[in-house]
């Protein structure tokens, strides 16, 4: 058995974690959450670590150069790098709109990666 | 030009309090904003982690601005886009405004009441009298962030930050994800200024060192920055001779902390915390002037913009009850003012002041403290007697603090109430 210290990155509390793993890296507890997103972040930043990939992509006749995008839940840490270089490659047309779909399932990950801002045309 | 109620600055906090003042049923709301959109600096921040004590879900800085831009449109609420205002004065009991503007030149405006809702600056170079030349390549974390995520525009390859502040930790990520290399995040506190889970998203997810107690005593470039050398520092932050190490670079970042802009708030004459940098207010968010009230970050630094949203609403809701009072001709005296004090490890509470009979059922007094702490308590007084004790397990300076009070452990005699924080 092995006991591993986090900080909890689910909210700017930050709550200090205690995850208890066995030898198999299977979670037996997890103590100093103060909510239940706490007690999920805990067992998955042991087994399977996740994390929203923010960034901008280029924008093609808009107002604006570039725009923000976000993968619309969280993807594997381990995609962050490849997800970023499709996010490099990636344009899209203005206008876009809030939560419209900038790259389909990026980086194989099953999640789409979406605007978080809206970009109207250039003048 | 005249209105009701003016509010100076179209971000979080500007759009909440312009809201909340019309929803409180004052029609004649204005915002001034200098940008050519609302939002404020959430337009830059386009990482996660917005919203979750207000909406109940992680956002995108642009995407919490989008909730309040599409609320304040619901309203019908008019913003000037583009304006900024260049003076602030008494008028009689109003205030005036002067702006100026691309489509409208100067204007002036005649207000009844107004908010104070300008944000935030960074700290500049110039504060911190880093020796070596002026070479390209040295940005505050804040401007980095701006060209990075709203000019599609990478500053630089090979990066040193100074100061370990949340805009530098985020920048940190930011310009790895972009393809720089981050070599070090450098902090002369023996502790960082940012939130913990930056710490560890920003920075241990990409393998950056954060060097605590470390501090950059020299750059290196005469064109563009070529390198930092970076120190270690004693107790006294004075760097230690025989520790100083060259760090090979083309950018420095700067997130050395944040001032409120309060230029306009001293031109009126608005009495500011020498602590805060913001104004001194009382339980209604009101400043030194009558009918002037401030929120957000131009009335203290805050880590969440949840706070921002809440404390706003409040400072909107204040003022439209102002000016409905003054309407009805049943103002409110200053009178009965009761004393809010700091101590302990309590550097300075917001509000400054309190009055029962304005006060509402229950009260936040916002706070930080000067330095970390394990094991703590908080207490509340009011001239001598206890009023509330909570035990804190961890405080730190980076991380804002709040206690409610509730008008009922009040008489409205009481001679000066005291928020102390530390280890009993």
């Amino acid at each position: 058995m092995e006991t591993r210290e986090l900080i909890c990155i689910g909210c700017p509390l930050g709550c200090p974690l205690r995850v208890e793993v066995n030898d198999a890296l299977e979670v037996l507890s997890v103590s100093g959450n103060t909510c239940k997103r706490g007690e999920e972040y805990g067992k998955r930043e042991v087994t399977a670590p996740t994390r929203t990939v923010t960034s901008t992509v280029r924008v093609l006749g808009g107002k604006a150069p570039v725009i923000p995008v976000r993968t619309a839940t969280d993807i594997p840490k381990e995609k962050i790098f490849d997800c970023m270089e499709e996010i490099r490659k990636a344009a899209i047309a203005a206008p876009v709109k809030i939560g419209d779909i900038v790259i389909e399932n990026v980086a194989g990950t099953g999640v789409n990666l979406i605007a978080s801002k809206a970009v109207g045309r250039e003048e | 030009m005249k209105h009701d109620i003016v509010v100076i600055g179209g971000g979080p906090a500007g759009l909440a309090a312009a809201i909340a003042a019309r929803d409180s049923g004052v029609e004649d709301v204005l915002i001034l904003e200098r940008e050519q959109e609302l939002g404020g600096i959430l337009n830059q921040c386009i990482h996660n982690g917005f919203g979750l004590h207000t909406f109940k879900e992680e956002l995108t800085g642009p995407e919490y601005a989008a909730r309040y831009i599409e609320q304040a449109e619901e309203r019908n609420i008019p913003a000037l886009l583009g304006t900024t205002v260049v003076s602030l004065e008494r008028q009689g009991d109003g205030i005036l405004i002067t702006s100026v503007s691309r489509q409208d030149g100067l204007l002036q405006i005649e207000a009844k009441a107004a908010v104070l809702a300008m944000g935030c600056r960074e700290r500049p170079r110039g504060a911190l009298n880093t020796p070596g030349f002026r070479p390209a390549g040295i940005f505050s974390a804040g401007t980095a962030q701006r060209l990075v995520n709203r000019e599609g525009y990478l500053p630089g390859k090979e990066v040193v930050i100074l100061g370990s502040g949340d805009i530098g930790l985020i920048m940190a990520r930011r310009m790895t994800l972009e393809g720089a290399k981050v070599k070090c995040v450098a902090e002369i506190q023996p502790y960082s200024g940012g939130l913990k889970r930056n710490i560890v998203q920003c920075l241990n997810d990409y393998g950056i060192p954060l060097k605590l107690s470390h501090t950059v005593v020299d750059i290196h470039g005469k064109k563009r920055v070529t390198g930092v050398t970076i120190a270690e520092v004693d107790e006294k932050m004075k760097p230690i001779p025989g520790t100083e190490e060259e760090i090979p670079c083309d950018t420095l970042l700067l997130s050395v902390g944040l001032l409120p802009e309060n230029e306009l708030s001293k031109e009126i004459g608005v009495d500011l915390s020498p602590v805060t940098g913001g104004p001194t207010v009382n339980e209604s968010l009101e400043t030194s002037i009558p009918g002037v009230f401030a929120c957000g970050n131009v009335l203290h630094v805050h880590d969440l913009v949840d706070y921002v949203s809440e404390e706003a609403e409040q400072a909107g809701k204040n003022c439209a009850a102002y000016v409905q009072r003054k309407a009805q001709g049943t103002e409110q005296t200053a009178e009965g003012k009761i004393p809010l004090l700091p101590q302990g490890a309590v550097r300075y509470t917001v509000p400054v002041t309190l009055n029962r009979d304005r006060m509402e059922d229950q009260l936040v007094v916002r706070f930080r403290v000067g330095q970390n702490l394990r094991n703590a308590t908080v207490r509340v007084q009011a001239d001598g007697k206890e009023l509330l004790r909570r035990k804190r397990p961890v405080m730190a300076p980076g991380e804002m603090e709040q206690v409610i009070l509730r008008k009922e452990w009040f008489t409205g005699n009481e001679k000066e109430i005291t928020v102390w924080a530390g280890q009993e």
